[in-house]
């Protein structure tokens, strides 16, 4: 058992912490780079680029530096905390796992230096969080294939050079076999995308596919048996995006209890009544369960049995989104009026942890998972 | 004990129904039921139809064109204009600034104001909050000076609802700087086109322009247009806020938006079929179907023991309303957003050749959610609302 970072983690953590809070300290900026056309600011994803950020998860012969789950929580937290809008989840953490586990070393090198970045086109009208309802299709033809069908509010998929998309090569809507991952360049013929900023500040697309010609190398990993890699990137995203909540809790909670200490109504600060001290305190007992299932979940990522490793980030997601769900409805009442402005950060923050309680699955959806895996020990 | 309405109480219920549905405009309560922002055009248009109808200001005095209507017929006025996703009548003309000065106001007062207060000819706005007082409200620094006829208001209000809309401001403001706390404050009716007054508009977290700040500078404010007396302010806004939080309740709203839920549910697709079909979505929904009966029977109980209360007498049990009330609004409002799913996140398009991204109502519902955080920190905050019931009525 050792929950202490390595020395270079230690490091790792230093420097993404500094570069968020040059990027994002002065909350103004953040405004700045939103309003870039692609909705984050380019030079900040160079920086991300020449820190190494963007290669971290790829092994040293791929050109990388042999981050895993742990390394990624520490990038994914520091995000979290300064509510960064570059697309890291999208390319890195979603696209870089697909690369990697499908063996696309070839698209390594340009993700890495910022060049291409990537977005996973799952969602459809009818799929709610089912990765396995796939209507979009991709039939076989003499040299590729040819994929037809739309995908709906892809996150970043407005800007990615390439989008990861899923579409059935056989069987019915719903049957977990028969879906097949398709790589391709976003401006490739008949592909045709409408972007959008969303509520919490960040970017999607819809994405319409029409006689969409692809080579035979687009297909990414086994034809006709893309779930179980598409379920084991997801859940690294979920972890991922477990540690973005917990950095978003954490700097939620500390913008709470400044404001509690200098706010005064009564002619003592706010902070001084039990009522409302009690409340803090249950903040930080959710922040302090969710860090906890944040790591265990970059902890369970990478476990080789999904039977094991699917209630784990499941449980995780489901604790932190309850905790993410406390967190910041209690930030919002204890400010009072002053956290309902545009101006103030907290609404934000606010907003983002709605949001992300609902990528890839809302609490319901991940106790359903722990229910049926029978609860968590038979994960252990 | 008796839940069932009397067959005059129904016939009376189906014609209001009857005249909310055929008399305001669909659209207009079409935005009501999506949990749109209204325009001042809506609301001013909903107003007049049921100022026409003689539904505006059924409970005013029935002098000033109120009903003589029993509790309960009350109640189902309340409970079907919001269940048909009516606009309510302005509230801060109809339940707040009406009452008070049908209550304490001079006979002069009340014919220059009252029709005109009914009819929206003037509207109003709430002049309390300051940056410095919002749940203690009496720490407000606005203040007063009088010279001869005049007042001279200086300092500055904010959290304005529909300030921008205002042709007049009832304000609290300090006359006596010497008094402690919530003796020295007075009700002041100020005309909005005065001299000295500024509206800055203040965005909230859903991108909508609801609230404002409003700066008073030497502003002359006539001396008749003080409402009762000098210093005795607190009292009548203390009356005022009694009034304002057994409204927030709003039961109907709550029960007009779980209808939505279900309805929705049941046209999203999820798994097999929709997701009405989803036992645990079902659960929750039967959650807070369950608290708002419980609410609905405290608020029938409040009421029918309101027949035996004298008229003006504010219910000692509207804190309680009020918590449980806000507490259901923003279940329903976070029951929406679980039913839209993944098109809960695009933000609305603001191009009209540019169709929504989900389902047509889908963008509104994470706007309403944010914005009804809302109701848990106005009216009087919940924990300042748990305070009232733990001094007041526990004797904690
Ligand atoms: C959207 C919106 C519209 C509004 N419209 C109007 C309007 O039209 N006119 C108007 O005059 N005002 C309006 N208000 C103001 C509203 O009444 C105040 O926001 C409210 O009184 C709370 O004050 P505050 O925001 O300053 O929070 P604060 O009073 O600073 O409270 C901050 C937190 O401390 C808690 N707290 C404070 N005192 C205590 C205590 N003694 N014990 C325990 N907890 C405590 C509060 O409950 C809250 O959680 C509006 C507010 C909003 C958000």
């Amino acid at each position: 058992m050792d929950f202490d970072l390595t020395e270079e983690q230690r490091l790792l953590k230093e420097s993404v912490d500094r570069l968020m809070a040059d990027a994002y300290g002065d909350f103004e900026k953040r405004k700045r780079h939103q309003e870039h056309p692609q909705g984050y600011s380019p030079e900040l994803w160079a920086k991300y680029a020449e820190m190494g950020l963007l290669a971290l998860p790829f092994t040293e012969e791929q050109g990388g530096f042999g981050g895993g789950p742990v390394e990624t929580m520490l990038v994914m937290e520091a995000i979290g905390r300064g509510l960064a809008v570059e697309p890291y989840l999208a390319t890195v953490v979603l696209g870089g796992g697909f690369l990697r586990l499908a063996g696309r070393e070839d698209m390594i090198p340009s993700l890495a230096e910022g060049s291409a970045t990537l977005a996973f086109a799952h969602t459809e009208r009818q799929s709610r969080d089912d990765l396995f309802d796939v209507a979009t299709t991709a039939r076989r033809t003499d040299n590729g294939w040819v994929l037809d069908g739309s995908k709906s509010v892809v996150l970043h998929g407005d800007t990615a050079s390439h989008l990861i998309v899923s579409a059935r090569t056989s069987g019915n809507r719903r049957d977990r076999a028969g879906i097949s991952l398709f790589l391709l360049p976003a401006d490739t013929a008949g592909v045709s995308r409408r972007g959008y900023p969303t509520q919490d500040g960040l970017r999607a697309a819809e994405i319409t596919l029409e006689q969409v010609k692809l080579p035979a190398g687009a297909l990414l990993g086994a034809e006709g048996e893309a779930l179980p890699l598409m379920e084991r990137v997801v859940d690294a995203a979920l972890a991922a995006l477990c540690a973005e909540a917990v950095g978003a809790m954490e700097a939620l909670h500390e913008l709470t209890i400044d404001y509690l200490k200098q706010r005064k109504q009564f002619n003592t600060t706010i902070g001084s009544f039990q009522a409302v001290q009690h409340r803090a305190a249950d903040m930080l007992v959710a922040l302090e369960q969710a860090r906890s299932m944040a790591m265990y979940a970059a902890m369970m990522a990478e476990h080789p049995d999904a039977a094991v490793r699917r209630p784990a980030i499941a449980a995780a997601k489901a604790l932190v989104n309850r905790s993410a769900d406390l967190i910041g409805k209690e930030a919002i009442q204890l400010h009072g009026g002053i956290a309902m402005t545009m101006e103030y950060k907290a609404g934000h923050y606010f907003k983002r942890l709605t949001m992300l309680a609902n990528q890839f699955g809302d609490t319901d959806r991940h106790l359903r998972v722990v229910a049926e895996a029978g609860g968590l020990d038979n994960a252990a | 004990m008796e839940l069932r309405y009397t067959p005059e109480e129904v016939a009376f219920r189906d014609e209001l129904r009857q005249v909310f549905q055929s008399k305001i405009p669909a659209e207009i309560r079409r935005k009501v039921s999506e949990g749109r922002h209204l325009e001042r055009e809506d609301i001013a248009t909903a107003h007049r139809i049921l100022h026409a109808e003689g539904l505006a200001t059924p409970n005013w005095p029935v002098q000033w064109g109120g009903k003589d209507w029993t509790p309960v017929q009350r109640y189902i006025y309340t409970e079907e204009i919001q269940r048909n996703a009516v606009p309510m009548p302005l509230s801060f003309n109809v339940a707040m600034v009406g009452p008070v000065i049908a209550n304490f106001a001079s006979e002069e007062q009340k014919k220059r104001f009252l029709p005109a207060t009914a009819s929206l000819d003037i509207w109003w706005a709430q002049g309390f909050s300051e940056p410095g007082a919002g749940s203690d409200l009496a720490s407000l620094k606005t203040s007063a000076r009088r010279e001869g006829d005049t007042y001279i208001v200086n300092g500055q209000k904010t959290w304005t609802t529909l300030g921008q809309h205002a042709d007049w401001i009832f304000l609290l403001v300090r006359t006596d700087p010497a008094a402690k706390k919530q003796q020295g404050i007075s009700f002041l009716l100020v005309d909005m086109k005065t001299p000295g007054i500024t509206v800055r508009p203040i965005i909230t977290i859903d991108g909508a322009h609801e609230v404002n700040e409003v700066f008073f500078d030497e502003v002359k404010v006539p001396v008749g247009n003080l409402v009762g007396e000098e210093n005795k302010g607190w009292d009548y806004a203390k009356f005022l806020l009694s009034n304002e939080r057994t409204n927030i309740a709003r039961i109907g709203l709550s029960k007009e938006k779980l209808a939505r839920v279900k309805e929705r549910a049941k046209e999203t697709p999820a798994g097999d079929g929709t997701l009405w079909d989803d036992p645990d979505f079902r659960r929750r929904v039967a959650i807070a179907e369950i608290e708002l009966k419980a609410l609905e029977i405290t608020q029938m109980r409040v009421v029918a023991a309101q027949r035996s209360r004298a008229a003006d007498k504010p219910d000692p049990n509207s804190s309680i309303l009020k918590i449980k009330g806000s507490e259901l609004q923003q279940m329903a409002t976070e029951l929406m957003v679980t039913v839209a799913g993944p098109y809960a996140a695009p933000m609305p398009s603001h191009s009209h050749n540019e169709p929504p991204v989900g389902p047509d109502w889908a963008d509104a519902v994470a706007p309403q959610f944010f914005n009804f955080r809302k109701t848990s920190i106005y009216g009087g905050s919940n924990e300042i609302q748990r305070n009232i019931i733990a001094k007041a009525f526990l004797g904690l």
